[in-house]
């Protein structure tokens, strides 16, 4: 244990580890993820809140750790290297650890044309890489990135990292998630796995490199709400949807549980992946039915620390 | 090169119209070369003008010459006479071009012609691409020759971000992943050690971002 984190714990006592995202809204009620957090609390072990997710301006993923800290769940506020240049990204991080949150995702982040402000003007000062080591900086070596120090009161975050196994060019995922584990990245969550093939492929590449061994690794996982919305994902940058997946959405005659059925079957074959070290999942603007798959794949009662 | 396009002609007109004339100013440097704003671009931008104001019944008469450079302080004031005679200038250079010609002639409206794009090259006929950001520190001998500041939609320096698929960026799949060029390049001079190798964060302030840049050669200064 490096962190206070309750989620590095339980990764730590060999727990098979359940996040969920929870997706802020477009507004400034704090409420809508507060109720979230109430409903996920008994079913997850920590709540990914998105950093104004698809360059989408929403609630600060800061603001909404603090509401779901304050429903007694344990927050893991993602921040993206587009919107802050490294002053605004270190300050963010000391004052997320202020309000008591031990766990931060850094991530590259959408680029901002697929967002609701196309004409604005990105950051990328850092790179996921670099912000990983930075979060690493403050905490192991209590130096801001400048060098300067930290005298006192350094932010001890529990560090996480992306990886897209369905991104290009392939042989590269592996190296790249290399990089962010030499970087600080303690776990790890993947994007959503609809292609279980590519995905076992990766592993393999990971276990031969033990990084599974050096970082947590969360498959991720979304349940699909209908075979619109799979044929949808099929054209999202870095996601690879397979046909099989939208002929079974297509032809099942209640789309919504049998995109249930899809989650819970990956879920359940993800549990015997060598190197897995549990599962996130992302159930966008669906986030109801988490506890539903949580409970069916058997995931249930979530342990206690 | 400097590569440029020219403004809609609405809104050149915009720009001129209260004045009755007007000094075209065409630059023989980068926008000659990507046919944007040398001595032809100037005189047919001149003719329009007029053609336009004319069906208008309005007064207006211009001037068209075009210079070797409108970066540079030799040729800039050898059109003094020019300028003198008109009411404002229209330039068809580049933004270094027409800040430089304002610089130089206080007192008299310098109007951009053109949008300045990029530092670019010519990849076919009519086609240029962006190769350059100018950023003050280069780092192509760590990517094979494929610059990541400017040609990533993200300018990352560690590879590329979850988007990049098929060889393209998320933005779109007219734009090439510049992490994707990286890595067969790497891969076919047998040096990918290069791109395991964490890149720290980049020096902004020699970008613009330490501001108005300078580069002073001392051995030729008077």
């Amino acid at each position: 244990m490096i962190t206070e984190s309750r989620l590095e714990k339980l990764f730590t006592d060999g727990h098979f580890v359940v996040t969920a995202e929870i997706g802020p809204p477009k507004n400034s009620n704090g409420e809508v993820v507060r109720k979230h957090a109430r409903n996920l609390k008994n079913y997850i072990d920590g709540a990914n809140l998105t950093d104004n997710q698809t360059a989408v301006v929403r609630l600060s993923s800061i603001a909404a750790g603090y509401h779901v800290l304050s429903e007694g769940l344990d927050p893991i506020i993602q921040m993206t290297c587009r919107d802050r240049n490294r002053i605004g990204l270190q300050s963010d991080l000391l004052g997320a650890y202020s309000l008591g949150i031990r766990n931060v995702l850094a991530l590259t982040g959408d680029h901002q044309s697929f967002g609701n402000h196309p004409t604005s003007k990105n950051v990328y000062d850092l790179d996921s890489i670099q912000l990983i080591r930075t979060i690493k900086k403050m905490r192991d070596e209590k130096q801001f990135l400048s060098g300067e120090a930290i005298k006192e009161h350094e932010p001890r975050f529990f560090i996480g990292a992306v990886e897209n196994p369905f991104g290009d060019p392939f042989e590269f995922r592996v190296l790249r998630l290399e990089k962010k584990i030499e970087a600080g990245a303690q776990f790890i969550q993947t994007q959503c796995i609809f292609d279980m093939e590519r995905f076992e492929r990766f592993m393999e590449m990971v276990r031969e490199r033990g990084l599974h061994e050096r970082a947590y690794i969360l498959a991720g996982i979304t349940p699909l709400k209908s075979a619109k919305a799979a044929k949808y994902m099929k054209n999202v940058a870095g996601m690879i949807m397979p046909d099989h997946i939208i002929e079974r959405m297509e032809k099942a005659e209640d789309q919504k549980e049998e995109g249930v059925k899809i989650a819970v079957e990956m879920i359940e074959h993800l549990k015997a992946v060598k190197g897995v070290a549990g599962v996130h999942i992302m159930a966008i603007a669906w986030e109801d039915i988490v506890p539903v798959i949580v409970e069916r794949a058997g995931l249930l009662p979530r342990p206690e620390v | 090169m400097i590569v440029a396009e020219r403004k809609p002609i609405e809104e050149i007109i915009k720009m001129v119209e209260k004045h009755e004339n007007i000094l075209v100013l065409g630059c023989g440097g980068c926008v000659t070369v990507c046919l944007a704003g040398g001595e032809k671009e100037a005189e047919q931008l001149a003719t329009t003008l007029r053609l336009y104001f004319q069906k208008e019944n309005k007064q207006f008469k211009t001037i068209t010459t075009t210079i070797t450079r409108q970066c540079d302080p030799e040729y800039v004031k050898s059109v003094a006479e020019e300028v003198a005679k008109a009411d404002a200038v229209l330039s068809t250079a580049c933004g270094v071009g027409v800040q430089f010609m304002a610089e130089n002639y206080p007192g008299k409206w310098v109007y951009p012609a053109l949008n300045t794009k990029f530092a670019g090259a010519n990849l076919e006929l009519g086609v240029w691409g962006e190769r350059c950001g100018l950023c003050g520190e280069c780092i192509l001998h760590l990517t094979g020759g494929v610059c990541p500041v400017i040609r990533c939609s993200k300018s990352l320096l560690n590879g590329p971000c979850g988007g990049s698929q098929n060889g393209k960026c998320e933005v779109s799949s007219e734009i090439d992943c510049a992490w994707q060029l990286i890595y067969d390049r790497l891969k076919s001079l047998n040096s990918l050690d290069l791109i395991l190798k964490i890149q720290p964060p980049k020096d902004w302030s020699k970008a613009r971002d330490g501001g108005p840049r300078k580069v002073i050669k001392e051995e030729v200064r008077l």
